[in-house]
């Protein structure tokens, strides 16, 4: 009775068969769904969010040239490619507009990558595989991948971070 | 000061009634700007138009966020409380000047913030993120809205104080105003946090504090952005109660579940937001995945137990009527021809199979991967807040203009059709969204080619079809927002008065006959249709996790 107060006794009416049906199956399914999150970070291989430090640009941004100057093998259009050996520390800069560097990797390895920015906030957003990421300036965002495809993958931005952020867009190449 | 209604015996405080037509028309104004706002971004993002420049896009997203997320939805929701609270309960609104001065200061606020984003002083999107900065005009102009509607909060419960003081209606709150409560305490926690968030940033704007963390900056601006979002489910399902009472005479089978679920809202809100932090580098996963449980728990919890009390308060209302045979015979004869009704089931509907299915993907730790800042983001809220929210908002329209602003609805024809096309269109758009966003398109994005950048990206070919579904969708909405506004304000201004029941074009339906003792279910093909539900749910979930394990491994 929307309009209207409930009518006398409303409290002790009894709950009807099929409501107490469906609220157990839902109450189910969200218990569920809860427990399968916490399995998944046991036996799942994709969770986000592994480890945060707190950092400065400036300091992120001296790592990340150490980084390049240690590992470095060409350039492409002016961005250096960088060829870090497996299960070592990864760089990667987010700045407007642009990524930075082009990351070499090998198939079926481990990189921690650390991941921030120098201004605004940016979107790490790995195509064709498409898994998403923030990237926040002043944290350092450690998160270890493992690719299992290779080929030419592409990081768009995806949080906006000024006008040209349609233009901020990186590279990765995995080789076997 | 009072009238009484000659359609439902109300009393009508003709102060409370002025206040409520001002807030409905500047909801009305709020909308049509963010409708045309709308069509300039889907012919923007169609990248076969590719409308607007770079920055025109980003600004007109940024108006678009504002007016139609913003302040069509809250001006609106200050007309409802004030609805619910004085003529619902047959009383007397508590404060008309402090009304007024509420109205005054979220008018102001709505102009401050459309004019420092027209002048290109605020091309900062609706969430503003820290260090991402706007003129300090325009985070006035957020303040000064959030307090006017936080005034207008206040006034809903002192206008329930007194009513209660006044014994104005019986023991219990109806139902519809017991929502609207719920409604009006997340208001108030919500927009206390605009505060925490919004006057630090104003005064970082002005150059008084010289930093803001981005991490904290996005912490708490959640707490405002998404609490503000449960406000406007908590005030669509009283509306869909409104509706099932007002359409087919429907009550809940029960009301103390009903009631409960709404109180299952206040309680989930407050660390809701947690949601959009899910791939951030701040929040560990024990708080992750504890929060976005707790939502699971107990907002996902309410919104189902409502998904089953609405539709089958109207199946049982109509089976006492006498449509008993099958499953569907009751939502047959259901009256598709009242505007109000399509509009409440198409809202439930839409919300519950689009936004709710996509919305637990979008709020689970893992599978946010897939998502975050997708296409599919604006795809899901497209689902909840447009098809659900604002079409029940424009359903609620149909009886706020005969009996608050005294008008025949104008072209009554259009106004059958027009749930259907804005309805229609709408899943269209968030369906292709989603779809599209799970191909990796990025939302806020002005230029899926990249042109200017170092680099290109192709997204799969397949885009292209949903690009063009994406198109038609969105032209429909706005076709089907228009015909909303058109009607709305050719009745308001121009339409004929109502002079009494005759003129009436909605049903008020009378109670159903009481039920008859039975044996078995009360609603079986409410049950029917949202076990049906809970199927395409959990195949989708499925899916979605699958694919994630398909994924790069990342810890
Ligand atoms: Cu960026």
């Amino acid at each position: 009775m929307a309009l209207l107060p409930p009518e006398e006794g409303w409290y002790f009416k009894r709950v009807a068969k099929d409501e107490k049906m469906w609220i157990a199956i839902a109450l189910v399914v969200c218990l569920a769904l809860f427990f399968w999150m916490i399995v998944w970070h046991v036996y799942g291989k994709q969770n986000p969010s592994f480890t945060t430090y707190r950092t400065t640009p400036q300091e992120f941004n001296a790592l990340t040239q150490a980084f390049i100057q240690k590992y470095k093998i060409g350039e492409e259009k002016g961005i250096p490619v960088v060829e870090p050996p497996p299960n070592s520390d990864v760089f990667l800069l987010g700045k407007m507009w642009a990524w930075e560097p082009i990351l070499v990797l090998k198939k079926g390895q481990e990189y921690r990558f650390h991941i921030s920015s120098l201004d605004l906030l940016h979107g790490f957003s790995l195509q064709p595989v498409n898994m998403n990421f923030m990237v926040f300036p002043g944290y350092d965002y450690v998160l270890t991948f493992r690719p299992t495809s290779t080929g030419e993958f592409y990081i768009v931005c995806n949080e906006f971070c000024g006008i040209g952020h349609h233009m901020m867009i990186g590279k990765i190449i995995v080789k076997e | 000061m009072f009238r009484t209604c000659d359609i439902t015996g109300l009393k009508v405080d003709l102060r409370a009634e002025r206040l409520i037509q001002l807030n409905a028309v500047m909801a009305v104004v709020s909308l049509l700007i963010g409708v045309i706002a709308a069509l300039l971004l889907v012919l923007t993002r169609w990248q076969v138009v590719h409308l607007l420049p770079a920055e025109w896009y980003y600004r007109v997203l940024t108006l678009h966020g504002l007016n139609a997320l913003i302040f069509w939805i809250v001006f609106f929701e200050i007309a409802g409380l004030y609805f619910g609270s004085t003529v619902v309960l047959n009383s007397r609104m508590s404060s008309p000047k402090f009304g007024w001065l509420a109205l005054t200061l979220m008018v102001l606020g709505f102009l401050l913030v459309n004019y420092t984003i027209l002048t290109g002083n605020a091309d900062v999107l609706m969430t503003s993120y820290a260090p991402l900065q706007a003129h300090s005009l325009y985070y006035l102009g957020v303040i000064l809205f959030a307090v006017g509607a936080l005034v207008g909060v206040f006034l809903f419960f002192a206008n329930l104080l007194i009513a209660r003081k006044e014994r104005t209606y019986g023991d219990s709150l109806p139902l519809f105003t017991f929502g609207l409560v719920a409604a009006a305490i997340i208001a108030t926690l919500t927009l206390a946090t605009g505060a925490v968030i919004y006057i630090p940033t104003l005064l970082w704007s002005l150059g008084i504090i010289k930093t803001m963390d981005a991490g904290v900056y996005k912490l708490v601006w959640w707490g405002l952005g998404h609490s503000s979002q449960q406000i406007n489910v908590t005030a669509m399902i009283a509306i869909w109660y409104l509706g099932a009472f007002l359409t087919v005479g429907g009550t809940s089978i029960n009301e103390k579940v009903s009631r409960l679920a709404f109180v299952f809202y206040v309680i989930g809100i407050n660390v809701a937001s947690a949601h959009h932090l899910l791939v951030d580098p701040g929040p560990s996963p024990a708080w992750k995945v504890f929060n976005t449980s707790y939502v699971m728990y107990i907002a996902v919890l309410a919104s189902m137990i409502h998904a089953f009390a609405v539709p089958s308060a109207v199946e049982s209302a109509q089976r006492r009527r006498g449509f008993t045979k099958g499953l569907f015979d009751w939502l047959k004869n259901a009256p598709w021809g009242n505007p109000a009704f399509s509009a409440v089931f198409l809202s439930i509907i839409i919300f519950g199979f689009i936004g709710g299915v996509t919305g637990v993907v979008n709020g689970m730790e893992q599978t946010n991967i897939i998502v975050h800042n997708t296409l599919s983001i604006p795809g899901h809220f497209k689902g909840t807040v447009v098809g659900g929210t604002t079409l029940a908002f424009m359903g609620a329209t149909y009886y706020l203009i005969p009996l608050i602003f005294r008008k025949k609805i104008a072209f009554f024809g259009l106004a059958k059709l027009q749930p259907w096309v804005f309805g229609g269109g709408i899943s269209l758009l968030a369906v292709s969204m989603y779809i599209l966003g799970a191909f990796g398109v990025p939302r806020r994005h002005y230029d899926i080619t990249f042109s200017g950048g170092p680099f290109t990206y192709t997204f799969n070919p397949a885009t292209d079809f949903f690009w063009v579904l994406f198109a038609i969708g969105g032209i429909v909405t706005v076709i089907g927002a228009l015909m909303w506004i058109l009607i709305v304000v050719f009745s308001v201004f121009f339409g004929q008065s109502v002079r009494g029941p005759q003129d009436m074009q909605l049903q008020i339906a009378s109670p159903p006959p009481p039920a008859k003792e039975h044996h078995g279910f009360e609603a079986p093909g409410t049950l029917t249709l949202t076990l049906l539900f809970m199927g395409v749910f959990l195949i989708f979930l499925l899916l979605n996790w699958g694919w994630l394990a398909a994924m790069w491994e990342v810890r």
